[in-house]
């Protein structure tokens, strides 16, 4: 046992480890200052709902109270680690400012009522629109933090009972392109690869993904990988020097908006030197030819140009690439949200579709997520796709849906794909939309261009239910806000990046009268009085378990089949990951092994999609294409993005996360330690743009684009030249009123309204902006981390630390150190 | 040999579809993925003027290589009265009516691809059927973008 500040050093200790070997054990436990031990009454288990990574964790009670948390060592994920914000953002279930009680608007405020008088006036709406306009008047928008059991409820209410086709989550913004990037080439959604994938990769390649800071965990396997025998090649691409490109063999940093340029360079020399697997191809994938004729066009020498990036770097890669015998590549927001999204991350599928690399041990894709329950939503239909990965344009499909629930066909709309979450705002702008229910979200600091999410939001006509465990940014615009139980207060189960299912039980009460979001949307259910065709009410179940065991049902016999998991086999284990069924009860580690996919056009989620201009393939184009049921190879041409820096905006602006916050901060800002370690909004240039403006290390700018302005202490890191970068966890609930009625300081307010055409995420990557200098810093810092993408490249910056507070034990088995 | 008329013809045709999904793009503003993907097809029309008007002169023809341009005044006053009326569910009707006009203008322009890469074959002119075989699917996908819009928009336009 030993003591590490884990804000100082977030991926904690080493336990090195060799191609092959097993991820040795190390269980990293955090208690509440005065708490010993045997002060603990019980531990709970469940998993992380911070990051996307699914760490499995107990969760320490004594008394009535959660005081700590530890990793559980037997977790296939985690062996026992946990992320930072882990060990310490427990704290926030008992913040002081909990929602707990209804609250209803009377004029120009919100005030306390009862459950009653709260539902009884969302359900009188619902019936209002109901009868006035029809399904089409309502909206649900909810978040990537549900569990599964809450997700499949919300659809079957939402696509069942109501028959609206406007239901979506912030997931959306999270991992919207994972899933259509997959369906793109596997005609499916379903994480191909497994983080397990790392303990045999020769080369791991991370494109847009900074693992050390999204998922920490994942990031320490890669580490201890790194420092074992025969460590893997790493190759980089991220326009900011993140811990990642400094662990890097190669690091490619190219301009915003370009990574379909990029890729398209990559698979141009991997074809050029056939480093491709043609037997591979023959049998398993179309579209090759397509493929080679579109990246012939994109040699090094014009890709560098277009990526400002040196050729030689795109050669070197591309050997690393497909010289490699067993690669794994992992995708995140760096191309998910940024120009043609869809297709650069499709082009990574297709380096591992020519080059044979899956299915098998260290060959593998992950395309994944921004948040602990995003895959949930992609599963059961909370993301608007039909739940069990069906396809809304096979009739066949929706008739299996509809006997499953017990409905007519007809209520489930099918007509078109679902209403994405953008769409949806637009929709409300225009007052087609009147009622939205928003769950676990606050899209007054997540969403793109907040002026005008404002306006949205505060329309009249439009009937607001926020449902939270905090007063945020979203609630000030709700005419109903409920109060919601969270993570450690209710029980389900949920679904991580790589397909790992864990069981999360109530460890103590919600607060006041705060409820399970299960148990709020069963109370609406009820109170709407749903039925099916037979007259039972719709959904049937009542409690977390009943949930679970009728979303097995849904599942049996598609790719995510959950028929042979139950909450007891989930209980003191490690996770399962799906498909487990009675023929794999142990579950399923990787996916397309044997090239054998389900892309067959009966039973395929989707038939794709045109990647340039989003319109989807009919029926009778897919069959023609993918007959057998084979992986699909898509090429994309590489447009300009649609915001270029300009002599008015000379800089790219991205925006991102910090390893010590997750989304608006509603709870790691309440957790001391994290809190302190990212206090407040700061801006990354790079030195040479600095030096240019005469700015400094903690100067004060304003950085502002067409739609925005926000002010915020420099950062000088990194990052490339020519690209300012802003984390977006800031927002206003923890400011001045006066300091917030300015709108000077959430990252939003400066981001372009415009996404994917295909995944339909929104494009938080690429736009323009203009930085100039406010006021000196008078020597002090940016509020910024130093031991993450935000370290400064000067000298003098006092490092990031936790201190007594923020001491974690770590304790190694197996003599691993 | 009337090959000069078809190119003549599809050369106008493109340059009028450049020109229209520019408008629409600028008309709907604030529908942004109609805007920003509008925009970004009529590039592709805009390539295709430019190589109909390279492969002119092999058929006594001088055709514009550069096809129309948004005219930054107009643009930008269509972009205001978008904007003014954003908040209305009127323009989603408006839109429907553009899309449809889109689709009809994507197909003409598709068949007169056609058109011209059936005669090029007659005339056995590679390089022609070689023009044809790159731009007439871009035709297609700015054909099936209208509909598919058509399809996702419709329904609440009509139902609300």
């Amino acid at each position: 046992m030993s003591l590490c500040d884990r804000i100082a050093k977030p991926w904690g200790t080493r336990t090195p480890y060799g191609a092959g070997d097993t991820w040795p054990t190390r269980i990293d436990r955090y208690l509440a200052d005065g708490v010993s031990a045997d002060q603990v009454d019980q531990w709970i288990q469940t998993a992380s709902v911070l990051h996307s990574n699914g760490d499995a964790m107990d969760v320490a009670v004594s008394g009535d109270r959660i005081v700590g948390v530890r990793g559980r060592g037997i977790d296939r994920v985690n062996r026992g680690r946990l992320d930072t914000k882990d060990l310490f953002g427990w704290q926030a279930n008992t913040a002081a400012d909990r929602l707990t009680i209804p609250l209803i608007r009377d004029g120009n405020r919100l005030v306390e009522t009862d459950w009653q008088t709260a539902m009884g006036r969302i359900v009188q709406r619902s019936n209002e629109l109901l009868e006035e306009q029809g399904p089409s008047a309502l909206g649900f928008y909810t978040t990537g933090q549900l569990f599964l059991e809450e997700y499949y409820t919300l659809a079957v209410i939402a696509h069942g009972a109501i028959g609206t086709n406007h239901v979506d989550g912030n997931t959306r913004l999270c991992t919207a392109t994972a899933a259509e990037a997959l369906k793109e080439s596997f005609a499916c959604d379903g994480q191909p690869g497994s983080y397990s994938d790392v303990d045999h990769a020769d080369v791991i390649a991370l494109y847009g993904h900074n693992v050390a800071e999204t998922q920490t965990v994942l990031w320490m396997r890669m580490l201890d990988r790194l420092a074992g025998p025969n460590p893997p090649k790493l190759i980089c691409v991220d326009p900011r020097e993140t811990p990642v490109a400094r662990a890097a063999t190669i690091h490619v940093a190219p301009v915003p908006g370009t990574n379909v340029a990029l890729m398209n360079g990559l698979l141009h020399e991997i074809i050029r030197n056939d480093w491709v697997d043609h037997d591979y191809v023959a049998a398993h994938a179309v579209g090759y030819e397509e493929l080679a004729q579109q990246v012939e066009n994109y040699p090094p020498d014009r890709v560098a140009q277009i990526c400002q990036v040196p050729p030689e770097q795109i050669r070197a890669a591309a050997r690393i690439l497909g010289t490699a015998k067993r690669l794994l590549s992992t995708v995140l927001q760096g191309f998910y949200q940024s120009h043609q999204a869809t297709a650069a991350a499709v082009q990574v599928n297709n380096i591992h579709i020519i080059r044979g690399m899956l299915g098998r041990p260290g060959a593998g894709v992950l395309q994944m997520n921004g948040q602990p329950t995003a895959e949930n939503t992609r599963e059961c239909g909370a993301d608007g796709d039909l739940p069990g990965f069906r396809n809304w344009a096979n009739d066949s499909h929706v008739a299996e849906l509809a006997r499953i629930w017990n409905i007519e066909q007809t209520q489930i709309p099918h007509y078109a794909p679902p209403t994405h979450l953008m769409q949806m705002m637009r929709y409300a702008e225009q007052g087609t939309i009147r009622f939205l229910w928003i769950s676990g979200t606050n899209p007054a600091v997540s969403l793109p261009e907040l002026h005008r999410i404002r306006s949205i939001l505060s329309r009249q006509q439009l009937f607001l239910v926020v449902q939270d465990l905090f007063h945020t940014e979203t609630t000030e615009f709700a005419d109903v806000v409920l109060p919601a139980a969270t993570w450690g207060e209710k029980t389900g189960t949920f679904t991580n990046a790589d397909r790992t299912v864990h069981l999360s039980d109530k460890a103590v009460e919600p607060p006041g009268q705060a409820r399970p979001d299960l148990d709020i949307f069963l109370d609406y259910a009820r109170r709407m009085n749903f039925r099916d065709s037979t007259g039972a009410p719709l959904p049937a179940w009542h409690d977390a378990e009943s949930a679970f065991e009728a979303w097995k049902r849904c599942s049996a016999g598609r790719p995510c089949d959950y028929t042979g998991i139950t909450y007891a086999k989930l209980r003191g284990g490690s996770g399962i990951q799906w498909p487990c069924t009675a023929e794999r009860p142990e579950g399923t580690e990787r996916l397309y092994a044997d090239g054998q996919f389900w892309s067959t056009p009966d039973y395929c989620e989707s038939y794709g999609k045109d990647l340039i201009t989003g319109a989807p393939l009919e029926p009778t184009e897919y069959r023609a294409l993918n007959p057998s049921g084979k992986a699909v190879i898509k090429a994309a041409e590489y447009l300009p993005p649609h915001e270029s820096p300009n002599p008015d905006f000379p800089f790219s602006l991205i925006t991102g996360r910090t390893l010590f916050h997750f989304h608006t901060r509603t709870k790691t800002g309440r957790a001391p330690q994290l809190q302190a370690a990212a206090p407040d909004v700061w801006v990354e240039m790079s030195l040479k743009d600095a030096a240019e403006q005469s700015i400094s290390e903690g100067d004060v700018v304003n950085v502002k684009t067409p739609r925005g302005m926000i002010r915020a202490r420099v950062r000088i890191s990194g990052i490339r030249d020519g690209v300012v970068f802003v984390p977006f966890h800031y927002g206003y609930w923890d400011i001045s009123d006066g300091e917030s009625a300015d709108h000077h300081r959430a990252a939003n307010e400066l981001t372009i309204t415009s996404w994917d055409p295909a995944s339909k995420q929104p494009i938080y990557k690429t736009a323009a902006a203009a930085v100039n200098w406010v006021s000196t810093g008078d020597g002090n810092p940016a509020p910024a981390p130093t031991n993450t993408a935000s370290h400064p490249v000067i000298a003098g910056v006092p490092a990031t630390r936790g201190g007594p507070t923020a001491n974690a034990d770590e304790h190694f088995t197996g003599g691993a150190q | 040999m009337k090959l000069d008329l078809a190119l003549r013809e599809l050369h106008r045709a493109e340059n009028s579809l450049a020109a229209d999904l520019l408008k629409v793009a600028d008309w709907h503003k604030v529908d942004h993925e109609i805007y920003h993907v509008a925009r970004d097809l009529a590039r592709w029309s805009q390539q295709h003027v430019h190589e109909l008007a390279e492969i002119g002169p092999r058929y006594g023809l001088h055709l514009k290589d550069d096809s129309e341009q948004n005219s930054g005044l107009l643009a930008t006053a269509r972009n205001k009265a978008s904007e003014l009326v954003g908040h209305r569910p009127e323009p989603g009707l408006l839109l429907l009516a553009d899309l449809r006009h889109l689709y009809r203008a994507a197909a003409g322009v598709s068949l007169d691809w056609e058109l011209l890469a059936q005669g090029a074959q007659a005339v056995k002119d590679a390089e022609l059927l070689a023009l044809t075989k790159r731009c007439h699917p871009q035709s297609l996908r700015q054909m099936r973008w209208a509909n598919a819009m058509l399809k996702v928009l419709s329904p609440q336009v009509l139902a609300s």
